[in-house]
C-alpha cells in the first residue's frame, strides 16, 4: 500500500528561495562574528585544557594494580582477569610466596603482570571479575608511546598508576 | 633602454610579481582562510597550532604535499593523468594577464597585457579550465572521477552561457571590451554596481541599476558554478563521488587541482571586481600618476576587494547545501539563461531610449 505524504505548500517567498538564502547567510555570519570576538566558546583546546576534573566517577580509564594500606600488592595471581579479558591484554606469571612469609597463606603473587595497552579496550571486566579487588580502572586515558614495547604496562607501571586503594575489603589481614 | 626592452623587462617583472608574489601566496592563504572561516562559522577554532593563530599552516601544508608519495595508479592513462593537474592550474592563472590590478606605478600601467579583446580572452581561457577536470576524470579510468568529469563538463557549459550573456549589458553600455577601459568608465561614471552614483539626477543611471544588479547576480552565481564551489560543487561532491575528479590523485598533483580551484576563485573575483566593483578604484583615492604611493594603494585596494569577495565565496560555501544535479541544470538553463537574455534586451532598450 502506498502512503501519500502531503507536501507542504510553499509560499511565494519560499519558492523564490532567495529570502531563505539571506536568512541562512545571516545565521552563519552571526556564528562567525561571535566566534571571531570570542563570545561563544564550545571547543576545548585539548592538551592545554583538560576535561579531567569533570570525568565522572564511573569513568573507565587505564586498568591498574593497587596496593592496600600496608603497601602490600593485593593481587593473588588467580589469573581470573587474564582469563576474562576479552582481547587478552593481560599476561600474568604467578610466583609462590615462601612459607615463612607472614602472608604465606595467600600462596601466590604475580611475579610478572603485564597489560598490553594496545590491546586493552577499557571494558572493565578485569575489575569486575577480580576476587581480591586488586585491579581497578583508573582515570588515565592518554596512554601513549613511541614503540609497541612502551605500550605494555608492566607490574611497576601498573602499581604506579594504581597507587594505594583505601576502603576496600582487607580479608587477608583479618584472617591472618 | 629602448622602449621594447623596457616593455619586455617591465612585463616580465609584472608577471613574476603578480603570479609569484601575489597570486600564489594568496592562493595558499585562501586555503588557510577557508579553513579558518569555516571553523569560525561552525563554532570551531580552525588551524591554530603552526605559528601565531596558525598562520604558517599553509607552509606546513605545502611541505606535506611535497613530501607525500607521488603515486600514479597502474590503471590510468599516464599522459593525460599527468597533464590534467597542469590544465587545471594554468588557465586559472593565465586569466590574470588581462585584468588591470592597479593604475600605474612609476608610469608603468599595472596590467600585464592590455589587449583590446579583454573580456573575450578571459572567457576563452577560463573555459579551458574545464579540460583539466574532464581529462583528469577520464584519465583516472575509474568510475567516480569519470562521473565527476562528466558533471563538470555539463555544468561548465551550461553556466558559461549565462556567464557570457550576463556581461553583455556592460559592454553595451561601455562600448569597449578592453578591461582598462571598463575600469576608467567606472571611475568617471560610478561603479557599475551603483551606476547612479556620481550623477544623481540622471535618470539613465537609476534605470540602469536594475539590469546591472541582475547582471551582477547572474555573473556572480555563474562564477560560483564555474569554479566548482558550493552550492555548485557537483564535480567533486564528496558525499556522492568520494573526491570527484581528483579521487585518484595524490601528493603534488592533487595539490595542483586544489590550488587551481582557489586560483580560479581568485581570478573569478578579480573579474567581478573589474567589471562591477570599480577595479582598483576607490572613491577619494587618486590614481598612480599622483605619486607611486597612490599606485601601491590602488593595487592594494584591488586585492582587498578580491579578499572580500573570497570571504563571500567561503561564507556561501559554508551556508548553502549542494544542489541536486537536475536542479542545477534547471537553474542554469531555465532560469539564469533566460534572465540574462531578457536582461540584455532590457539594457539595450534603456540605452536606446535614453541618452547617456
Ligand atoms: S579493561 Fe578489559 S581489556 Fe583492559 S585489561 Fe581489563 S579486562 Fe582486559
Ligand atoms: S583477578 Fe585480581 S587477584 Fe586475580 S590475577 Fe587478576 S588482579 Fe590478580
Amino acid at each position: 500500500m502506498s502512503i501519500n505524504v502531503a507536501r507542504p505548500k510553499l509560499t511565494w517567498s519560499e519558492r523564490l528561495y532567495l529570502p531563505a538564502i539571506a536568512a541562512g547567510m545571516a545565521i552563519t555570519l552571526r556564528h562567525f562574528k561571535n566566534m571571531l570576538f570570542r563570545r561563544t566558546k564550545v571547543t576545548m583546546e585539548y592538551p592545554e585544557e583538560k576535561w579531567d576534573s569533570q570525568l565522572p566517577e564511573h569513568y573507565r580509564g587505564a586498568p591498574a594494580l593497587v596496593k592496600d594500606e600496608s603497601g602490600r600488592i593485593r593481587c593473588v595471581a588467580c589469573q581470573l582477569c587474564e582469563f576474562i579479558c576479552p582481547p587478552r591484554a593481560i599476561k600474568i606469571e604467578p610466583g609462590e610466596i615462601p612459607a615463612q612469609d607472614r602472608f604465606s597463606k595467600v600462596e601466590k603473587y604475580p611475579r610478572e603482570f603485564d597489560i598490553d595497552m594496545i590491546r586493552c579496550i577499557f571494558c572493565g571486566m578485569c575489575e569486575e571479575v577480580c576476587p581480591e579487588q586488586a585491579i581497578f580502572l583508573r582515570k588515565d586515558y592518554a596512554i601513549t608511546g613511541l614503540t609497541r614495547a612502551e605500550m605494555v604496562h608492566d607490574k611497576e607501571k601498573l602499581l604506579e598508576i594504581g597507587g594505594v586503594m583505601h576502603g576496600v575489603v582487607l580479608k587477608w589481614n583479618e584472617k591472618k | 633602454m629602448n622602449p621594447t626592452t623596457f616593455f619586455i623587462f617591465t612585463t616580465l617583472l609584472k608577471i613574476v610579481g603578480i603570479v609569484f608574489v601575489v597570486i600564489l601566496p594568496m592562493v595558499s592563504y585562501a586555503v588557510y582562510a577557508e579553513r579558518k572561516v569555516s571553523a569560525l562559522i561552525q563554532d570551531r577554532l580552525g588551524p591554530n597550532r603552526v605559528g601565531p593563530a596558525g598562520l604558517f599552516q599553509p607552509i606546513a601544508d605545502a611541505m606535506k604535499f611535497v613530501l607525500k608519495e607521488d603515486f600514479t595508479p597502474a590503471h590510468v592513462n599516464k599522459f593525460y593523468y599527468w597533464l590534467a593537474p597542469c590544465l587545471a592550474m594554468v588557465p586559472a592563472i593565465t586569466t590574470v594577464a588581462v585584468v588591470p590590478f592597479g593604475s600605474t606605478l612609476f608610469g608603468v600601467p599595472m596590467v600585464i597585457a592590455d589587449i583590446n579583446v579583454g573580456v573575450l580572452f578571459v572567457f576563452a581561457i577560463a573555459s579551458l579550465g574545464v579540460y583539466g577536470i574532464v581529462i583528469g576524470g577520464w584519465a583516472s579510468n575509474s568510475k567516480y572521477p569519470f562521473l565527476g568529469g562528466l558533471r563538470s563538463t555539463s555544468q561548465m557549459i551550461s553556466y558559461e552561457l549565462s556567464l557570457g550573456l550576463a556581461v553583455i549589458p556592460i559592454f553595451l553600455l561601455i562600448g569597449n571590451l578592453r578591461l582598462t577601459e571598463v575600469v576608467h568608465y567606472q571611475i568617471n561614471h560610478g561603479w557599475l554596481i551603483v551606476p547612479f552614483a556620481g550623477d544623481w539626477r540622471n535618470p539613465l543611471g537609476w534605470l540602469l541599476a536594475v539590469p546591472m544588479w541582475i547582471s551582477f547576480a547572474v555573473f556572480a552565481i555563474a562564477v560560483f558554478a564555474e569554479t566548482n564551489r558550493l552550492p555548485f560543487d557537483l564535480p567533486e561532491a564528496e558525499t556522492e563521488l568520494v573526491g570527484g575528479y581528483h579521487t585518484e590523485y595524490s601528493s603534488m598533483k592533487f595539490a595542483l587541482f586544489f590550488l587551481g580551484e582557489y586560483a580560479a576563485m581568485i581570478t573569478g573575483s578579480a573579474i567581478i571586481v573589474t567589471l562591477f566593483l570599480g577595479g582598483w578604484h576607490f572613491p577619494g583615492i587618486p590614481d598612480g600618476s599622483h605619486g607611486w604611493i597612490f599606485g601601491l594603494i590602488n593595487i592594494f585596494v584591488f586585492f582587498a576587494k578580491i579578499a572580500v569577495l573570497l570571504f563571500v565565496f567561503i561564507w556561501v560555501r559554508f551556508t548553502l547545501p549542494r544542489f541536486r544535479y537536475d536542479q542545477l541544470m534547471r537553474l542554469g538553463w531555465v532560469f539564469f539563461f533566460e534572465i540574462a537574455l531578457v536582461n540584455i534586451f532590457w539594457a539595450a532598450a534603456i540605452l536606446t531610449f535614453f541618452d547617456r
